[in-house]
């Protein structure tokens, strides 16, 4: 298997008694709760942290975008990247990803991920998603055309690394007399593209195309989700006329591990709790603003919401039963990651072990732990 | 004459177009929400009026072409929509985004137009004077801020769509985003052309109107040439519903003295 340490960057001194009185930690959350000299410091630790994952021999360290948030605190994360570039010498750089319909030149993406290729020699995986819905709300953006923005900017995007410049470029939302860029990518024909996605047919019936083969990494879902979606992927390539490899298949989740079941779970409940309930749960109306998935899947979803009726805040108890997260001894934690593997022969880890307010030490002591009992059993 | 639910089709689209009244054509085009019910606002209207609430293209059960894009693609189909049921001059009604609409083909091409009412029109801006977000409101915070009265709210909250009725309102919301979410219910354009409505204008705006402020009714009094501006006390955005006999009155009143 291949191991990602990625990093959401959430900004742990939030005040959470203040964070309920908005109805999100998005977008409306008054940036006067965030104080610069501690996050200052919350950057200094997040990538400490990202740099030590190279150190335990990570294959890849992984960051990623959002906007007006205290779930993330990275709206430009090729900076984040640049700064690893610096302090790492072996390990991949996977910026998963950044939001392509929400620029109005696409070329801009496409001109730094070029440039962090340059700066690394080729350890960039490049991300490609569309945003979280609550992106929409931020940018003003119109999540109506969310779906051929995103289309027609990863056309432009892989044309102005593939194609000799200079070439114009004709589309419905992005039309470019000139696309010319300087520097071309370092990896050839171009750095990877990988696609973190809550799972959609349609995500993965263009990711799977023959012409493009791209990774496909279900994020935030339970193993029997992950599971679904990957089998998707696969029953897709096949109908496609190919085998997809397990380099094509990926998931990403939170893991946390301590020498026992109880220690883990005592010791991951703040972190696991506050990342789904004060960090990341935000009303419908900002998740899915309409056109951000298509009028026939949000009927659907909208049918199970009123079948569900309203949410409470989830417990760390039922999101390991759900298999969202991963909590426990080495051999628990083992266990379950190698059996979704199995289930899936999925190749790609992208772990979460940092995660919501979980402070720096136990962060560190999780990915020691990690490294030494339960990556390499499962390499 | 009874109301009647009908099929109309203008060139390659067909909607659905409720009709009920006789007298001179009038008009209505529906907001964001889609046709509101028939209720005591239609029924004075047709009292003197040949009235047509057609379901704008993308809402409802009416078609969802292709190449409806923007407002302004909107407001070329109401001009086939208006060639197509003949050459005598009507009154246009529009509320909202539908008031945004008959705005935007009005100052295209005002000749079938004898009157323009605008109830709470989008498609202006006043900076400094932001609309309500509805794109962020839950169900309860619009219909709370929807209407001045709150029982008005209270029976909508308490009513329970069925599931018909939700998958309209969620196809309704979807092409309301695609015309209203960027610029954020207005064009720009539309301050620099208003002075070519030619029409007399009827602007009718509830004075408690929590989604798109009384102040904008100046505004538009300011850009449309022959323009008057009526201020509904005790009303939020739906004079139509919560002012229906008042609103149907003014306008009924307005066309009378155009005469």
């Amino acid at each position: 298997m291949r191991f990602t340490f990625f990093h959401l960057m959430p900004y742990r001194p939030l005040d959470m008694t203040e964070r309920h009185k908005h109805r999100a930690g998005w977008v409306v959350l008054p940036n006067s709760l965030y104080d610069p000299k501690k996050g200052a410091d919350e950057y200094q630790a997040y990538i400490d942290q990202l740099v030590y994952a190279e150190e335990l021999g990570f294959d890849v360290i992984g960051v990623n975008e959002h906007h007006q948030t205290a779930y993330g605190l990275m709206p430009a994360p090729n900076l984040i990247a640049s700064a690893l570039i610096q302090r790492t010498k072996k390990a991949k750089i996977a910026i998963l990803g950044r939001a392509l319909p929400l620029v109005n030149n696409p070329v801009y993406i496409a001109e730094e991920f070029a440039m962090l290729d340059n700066l690394s020699k080729g350890r960039i995986i490049t991300g490609f998603v569309r945003g979280i819905g609550n992106e929409y709300h931020a940018s003003g953006l119109n999540p109506f055309f969310s779906h051929e923005r995103y289309q027609e900017a990863h056309d432009l995007i892989v044309a102005a690394w593939t194609r000799p410049g200079p070439f114009s470029f004709e589309g419905e939302h992005f039309n470019l007399r000139y696309v010319n860029l300087w520097p071309r990518p370092y990896q050839q024909p171009h750095p990877p593209i990988w696609i973190p996605s809550m799972g959609s047919s349609e995500t993965i019936k263009w990711a799977a195309a023959p012409e493009r083969k791209y990774p496909f990494l279900v994020t935030f879902s339970g193993r029997d989700l992950v599971a679904r979606y990957l089998n998707m992927y696969r029953e897709q390539a096949k109908q496609y006329g190919y085998e997809a490899s397990g380099d094509q298949l990926g998931w990403a989740s939170p893991v946390y591990v301590a020498d026992t079941d109880e220690r883990a779970r005592a010791e991951a409940k703040a972190g696991i709790e506050t990342l789904f309930n004060d960090f990341l749960a935000v009303p419908w109306e900002m998740l899915l603003p309409p056109g951000y998935m298509s009028l026939s899947s949000m009927k659907n979803t909208m049918k199970m919401r009123k079948a569900l009726g309203t949410r409470a805040r989830h417990s760390m108890e039922e999101l390991i039963e759900s298999g969202t997260v991963v909590v426990g001894s080495p051999q628990t934690v083992r266990d379950q990651l190698a059996r979704l593997r199995d289930a899936t022969g999925a190749n790609n880890l992208v772990t979460m072990l940092q995660f919501g307010v979980l402070p720096d030490d136990l962060t560190k002591r999780n990915m020691e732990m990690f490294a030494s009992e339960v990556m390499p059993q499962l390499r | 004459m009874a109301l009647q639910e009908l099929r109309h089709k203008t060139r390659d689209v067909s909607v659905r177009l409720y009709r009920d009244g006789k007298g001179e054509p009038l008009v209505f085009l529906h907001g964001a929400a889609g046709p509101p019910p028939w209720g005591p606002f239609f029924q004075t209207l047709a009292g003197r009026h040949d009235v047509l609430v057609p379901e704008h293209p993308g809402f409802g059960l009416s078609d969802n072409p292709p190449w409806l894009r923007n407002v302004g693609d909107a407001a070329m189909y109401y001009l086939d929509f208006l060639d197509g049921l003949g050459g005598a001059p009507l009154h246009l009604v529009g509320h909202s985004l539908g008031g945004w609409i008959a705005a935007e083909l009005a100052m295209r091409n005002g000749a079938r137009l004898k009157t323009l009412t605008l109830m709470s029109p989008a498609g202006l801006r006043v900076k400094g004077v932001a609309s309500g977000d509805n794109f962020i409101w839950s169900l309860e915070e619009t219909a709370r801020n929807l209407f001045h009265d709150q029982a008005f709210a209270e029976r909508m909250l308490a009513h329970v769509p069925s599931d018909e009725e939700a998958d309209i309102a969620l196809t309704n919301r979807f092409s309301a985003t695609k015309l209203g979410w960027e610029p954020r219910w207005f064009n720009p354009a539309l301050e620099r052309w208003l002075h070519r409505i030619v029409a007399p204008t009827l602007v009718l705006w509830g004075r408690d109107d929590k989604f798109l402020p009384s102040a904008y009714a100046k505004r538009w009094g300011e850009c449309v040439p022959n323009a008057r501006v009526e201020i509904i006390p005790d009303c939020g955005h739906l004079p139509h519903v919560e002012k229906a006999d008042s609103a149907a009155q003014k306008i009924l009143a307005f066309i009378g003295g155009q005469k």
